[in-house]
């Protein structure tokens, strides 16, 4: 019975996969895409596909890409990617070749969804059985997250706008899934090669570093710690071979080296292709020097574009060291709260970064709701999910909406659209701040039931 | 007495000194005979074919090296030879323009409209004599002298962001140009004023006394010009001095009540003018520092062939005479005054007839006896000016306030076929197109977009592109540049650029005071190098030359300027700074708040907060109450514990954090400073 279930379940995952990917290409065949690349909700500054095509046109021409500012991106997905750019076949849409990288690009993320989503739900079942708690939680309720979360990330529209609006998020994105399904299935060189490629790419999941550690120290998400001292406690006998193994120094050094060695490498072909245009100080200052001052103010989903384009001038410095810090600040309080569920904590991070970052796009968007399928288990209890949903549909259908009335028809003005980016922001915030209160909740939970009854933690 | 007056004297005596040094230097200058300062005033009329008539004033003032006679100057005004010296200017050319010169109509292949028709607003170029990493700071301190000294906004080309540095596009193809142009810049009589006192006669004498502040700007273009030509090279020693060509063209209509009640009834009567019917002033004789000073008359060619002379069967032997009276009185038109000579083009290429210069001294005539001429047409006729080979244009495409494109077009003139029929021997003839186009940082080129249509196809941007040189903008520091050298076969019809752009958005203090008006994109230069636009007119003694003859001699590369085109772009609300940070800043709050109050929540307040709801299920109010007398209950018995220790040691923690807050200003304090 059980394994029938799976083989149909599995069937209409690869069903839904498919349909998905021919989704994709009946959008890449529509005349001029439509128009989803200079959307911009799909395409802000650094991952705009004209942006690149400039950059490598400019390339082409024996200039600095950076000359001009146009292009942000990184010099090694203009090597890549470039070339496709300008690549034409006879009788096929323009960018064909290049919109097939990016469905290919996120084929491979929901497969690396999946694979880890497998992992964790593996992981999570070992933690429950380790406290003996399988008879307590009817683990056959339990869903396949792993196919869930892959679901979710293929078939979310800001994934498929995505990718089918030629921006560059699906492969900054793949880095980052990259990293985590290292991290989770041990494989430290990919984890080190994930992480460089995401940092360099888009320098936020630079903190990244941080749930990696915690994986490779302490293997994934599991309940706290303390959940098993305390059961063995009660329990009286201490079985070591239960206990989840503790941190251990070995694969973070390992990580540490591979990290630095594939750094090293990223730098010297960065420096190899910029050597005759001032070389990487001109790259880290049109990169990450772009991304730190805000200074493109075209409007994107988020809230900063407004904000600088409207604060005195004199206190611009000032906004931009609180609104970085802000993103940092959280770090630590998250970490120490989240410490036995790195991949939670991974997910967190990535849901503030592409809510406070200075560029953000739907396709940031769609990999924090791609990663949130991993825990369906743990935050089934999470509340206003439903207003969640719907705030979510409402933005996405009206944001575009009051764009247009500013920006084409002139009838509405900047406060329209930036109501509807306040609104994104707002709901941002209540999706990462209930997501977090459920996952503790859901540990409270299990040490309740460990406990037998309600406990007052300082005794 | 004797110790009051001693000072006077030495003083006297030190003006006397240098009085005679003076005297000296001016002497010797003299006595060098052609190193002299000089000043030559001129003013051509030309009557345009759509019933207006252009009126070109050229004043000429040249300096001696400045080695021979000082800083002193007889003519020359000081304010340009200092300028000249302190920023060592090569070249120069500051021209401000009011209304748009009509290609089509005016035309565009004569000397006169290839060097004076100007982008309207402000265009300044400078070539400087200085080392490479000095040149931008010449130029700014040059925009801030010339915005002082004619009462104009050219200080804001000062700014990075405004001029750009024209590879080899635009004509005096040296590395030390700088260019920029400042569109919106209304030109007015406050401009005219501290350009005309740069003439030594001002407006008071001489030709110049025709420039009546109101008819000059009731006129469908002005354009006043300022061009300098500095030789003087410390490296070579060879100086020739300063050459100071000011120059202004006004294109008027003749406001003849009779003309208008003709052109009703007869459409290519021309009107009848006269110089004190349009100015509403006469010349009263030359200005008397002026070396010469002369008006002169142009016909041009496409008249003359028109007109019919009565001796033009016998050809140019005849033509020779000039003495003779064939060419002025003429049946289809009379002159009020008898021309002093006559002048007839040589032979030039492109024309079947040659144009005709009367010329008038100014010197024989006096206040008694005001020098006024006027043409009366007896005959309607029309004729064609010569138009540039390719008449270009320029355009935006697309809708909306986010992305457009700018398209550059040409179309072929009259000229262009005439040269085909010229050169349809040769099979493959091509025409030589330079484009130079600047746009300001806010429009954000993508170069990669740039195609080609020839007669309306799409065709490979290779295949007439030569050469091509961008340098891409930096966002508020540098304006997009973009050069192109065009190939284009002669039989071409119609050749279009297009070139697509997103728009910036800028910070609510980057906008100008009406920013809904938009934001100008100043003039794209398209000449044509294979051209160039010159008259050369018969003279027998060339000693005397005038100076707006020989001008007229040299060869000037044909050039045409694009209209200036006005981008709309996205404005932000102005009254929302303080509602935008306190929304923002809100909202920032309720994440950073809501986010750690949940990771901070303890697990124990959380279930007594709960037993106290289930232990009293009475209401809301209660409850707070209840709360908050707890809080309050757990508060005060805190403090009971242990008083004297307490205090104690919350007094060592405030004075460490209050040392550790002075350190760290102390600090930044330190690093900052």
């Amino acid at each position: 019975m059980e394994k029938l279930k799976k083989k149909i379940g599995s069937f209409s995952f690869w069903n839904w996969v498919i349909a998905s990917i021919i989704f994709r290409l009946i959008l890449i065949y529509f005349p001029k895409n439509l128009n989803l690349s200079s959307r911009p909700e799909v395409s802000t500054p650094l991952t705009s596909f004209r942006r690149l095509a400039e950059g490598y046109w400019l390339k082409q021409s024996s200039m600095s890409s950076y000359a001009g500012s146009m292009y942000h991106g990184s010099p090694l997905l203009l090597s890549l990617l470039g070339p496709l750019t300008v690549k034409r076949i006879e009788g096929q849409p323009n960018h064909l070749l290049y919109s097939l990288v990016s469905v290919i690009a996120d084929v491979v993320s929901a497969m690396l969804i999946r694979a880890t989503g497998q992992n964790l739900r593996l992981a999570y079942l070992r933690g429950l059985e380790s406290l003996d708690l399988v008879k307590q939680i009817d683990v056959s309720e339990f869903l396949f997250s792993g196919d869930i979360a892959a679901l979710i990330y293929l078939c979310n529209p800001f994934t498929i706008v995505a990718c089918v609006g030629l921006s560059t998020s699906p492969i900054e994105n793949m880095a980052v899934i990259l990293c985590l399904y290292g991290a989770c299935s041990r494989l430290i060189p990919l984890a080190a090669f994930g992480w460089v490629i995401a940092t360099h790419l888009s320098l936020y999941p630079a903190i990244l570093i941080i749930p990696v550690i915690f994986l490779l120290g302490c293997g994934p998400d599991s309940p706290p710690r303390k959940l098993f001292l305390q059961r063995h406690q009660q329990k009286e006998v201490l079985n070591q071979s239960k206990l989840p193994p503790g941190f251990s120094w070995g694969p973070i050094i390992h990580f540490a080296f591979w990290a630095f060695l594939w750094s090293v490498y990223v730098l010297v072909l960065c420096g190899i292709s910029l050597k005759q245009f001032g070389g990487l100080w001109e790259m880290f200052k049109s990169t990450y020097g772009f991304i730190l001052t805000v200074e493109d103010l075209s409007p994107n989903i988020g809230v900063l574009w407004y904000f600088f384009a409207e604060v005195f001038e004199f206190f611009r410095n000032f906004f931009l060291i609180v609104f970085h810090v802000n993103i940092l600040f959280m770090i630590l309080p998250l970490a120490i709260r989240l410490r036995h569920r790195p991949c939670y904590l991974a997910f967190v991070y990535v849901a503030i970064c592409s809510m406070l970052k200075s560029y953000p796009s739907v396709g940031d968007s769609a990999l924090y709701l791609g990663l949130l399928g991993w825990f369906v288990n743990e935050l089934a209890d999470m509340q206003f999910s439903l207003f969640l949903f719907c705030g979510y549909v409402g933005v996405s259908l009206l944001s575009p909406v009051m764009h247009n009335l500013w920006i084409w028809r002139g009838t509405g003005n900047a406060n329209f659209y930036f109501t509807t980016a306040m609104v994104y922001a707002c709901l941002q915030i209540v999706l990462v701040v209930e997501g977090v209160s459920a996952v503790l909740n859901h540990d409270r939970k299990l040490r309740i039931l460990i406990t037998g009854k309600p406990q007052d933690a300082k005794s | 007495m004797v110790l009051l007056q001693r000072p006077h004297i030495l003083l006297l005596l030190i003006d006397t000194h240098q009085f005679l040094q003076c005297w000296i230097a001016f002497g010797s200058a003299n006595e060098e005979g052609q190193q002299q300062e000089e000043f030559s005033e001129e003013l051509l009329v030309k009557p345009l074919p759509d019933h207006k008539l252009l009126a070109h004033f050229h004043f000429q003032s040249s300096a001696p090296p400045s080695t021979s006679n000082g800083c002193h100057h007889h003519l020359f005004p000081k304010a340009i030879s200092q300028l000249v010296q302190k920023f060592r200017v090569k070249e120069m050319e500051l021209s401000f323009t009011q209304g748009r010169w009509n290609y089509e109509s005016w035309g565009g292949f004569d000397p006169i409209s290839s060097s004076n028709a100007k982008p309207p607003g402000v265009e300044l170029w400078a070539v400087f004599d200085v080392p490479q990493h000095h040149i931008d700071a010449s130029w700014k301190n040059l925009t801030h002298t010339l915005s002082g000294l004619f009462c104009a906004s050219i200080n804001f080309l000062e700014s990075t962001a405004t001029y750009s540095t024209p590879e080899w596009s635009f004509p005096p193809a040296s590395g030390n140009v700088r260019y920029g142009t400042f569109p919106c810049e209304a030109v007015c009589t406050e401009n005219l004023t501290p350009w005309l006192r740069l003439l030594p006669c001002r407006d008071k004498a001489g030709i110049a006394l025709l420039l009546d502040r109101p008819s000059l700007y009731r006129g469908f273009y002005h354009s006043q010009r300022l061009h300098l030509t500095s030789t003087e090279s410390s490296s070579e020693g060879i100086d020739s001095g300063i050459i100071l060509e000011q120059t202004l063209t006004v294109v008027l209509q003749p406001n003849s009540e009779r003309a208008i009640e003709v052109h009703a009834s007869e459409k290519h009567v021309q009107p009848s003018w006269s110089l004190s019917s349009i100015f509403g002033k006469q010349v009263s004789g030359r200005c008397v520092l002026a070396k010469s000073s002369s008006v002169y008359l142009l016909l041009d060619w496409g008249l003359v062939a028109e007109l019919k002379f009565p001796n033009k069967e016998n050809g140019k032997s005849a033509a020779n005479g000039l003495t003779s009276e064939n060419f002025w009185s003429n049946p289809s038109f009379e002159l009020s005054v008898n021309p002093d000579r006559i002048f007839l083009e040589e032979s030039s290429s492109h024309s079947k007839s040659l144009s005709i210069l009367y010329m008038f001294q100014v010197e024989k005539y006096s206040e008694s006896e005001p020098f006024d001429i006027g043409l009366m047409w007896k005959v309607p006729v029309a004729w064609l000016c010569q138009q540039t080979p390719l008449h270009a244009s320029r355009f935006f495409m697309g809708s909306g306030n986010e992305r457009g494109a700018i398209a550059i077009s040409l179309k072929s003139t009259q000229f262009t076929e005439g040269f085909m029929s010229a050169n349809s021997k040769d099979g493959s003839c091509e025409l030589r197109v330079d484009v130079f186009q600047v746009v300001p940082w806010y429009v954000k080129v993508y170069f990669h977009s740039l195609r080609v249509f020839v007669d309306q196809q799409p065709r490979a941007v290779s295949d007439f592109i030569e050469k091509i040189h961008v340098s891409p903008s930096k966002d508020k520091m540098s304006p997009g540049v973009m050069e192109v050298v065009l190939k284009l076969p002669c039989r071409v019809n119609t050749a279009a650029l297009t070139i697509e752009f997103d728009k910036g958005f800028l910070r609510i203090d980057e906008y100008p005071p009406d920013a809904n008006q938009g934001f100008d994109i100043p003039s794209a230069i398209i000449s044509f190098p294979n051209f160039h636009a010159s008259m050369v007119f018969l003279e027998d003694d060339s000693l005397n030359r005038s100076p707006l003859l020989s001008k007229f001699q040299e060869k000037c590369p044909v050039m045409s300027y694009t209209e200036v085109l006005l981008v709309p772009l996205t404005t932000p609300d102005f009254s929302m700074p303080y509602n935008v940070s306190t929304i923002k800043c809100t909202v920032f709050a309720l994440y950073f708040g809501s986010l750690l109050n949940v990771l901070q929540r303890r697990v124990a307040e959380e279930e007594r907060f709960l037993k106290a709801k289930a232990a009293k299920k009475t209401g809301r109010l209660p409850l707070l109450l209840s709360k908050l007398s707890a809080k309050l209950r757990g508060r005060r018995r805190e403090p009971l514990h242990s008083p004297p220790s307490s205090s104690s040691f919350i007094n060592s923690k405030l004075v460490l954090k209050v040392i550790l807050v002075a350190g760290l200003a102390v600090g930044w304090q330190y690093f900052f400073s």
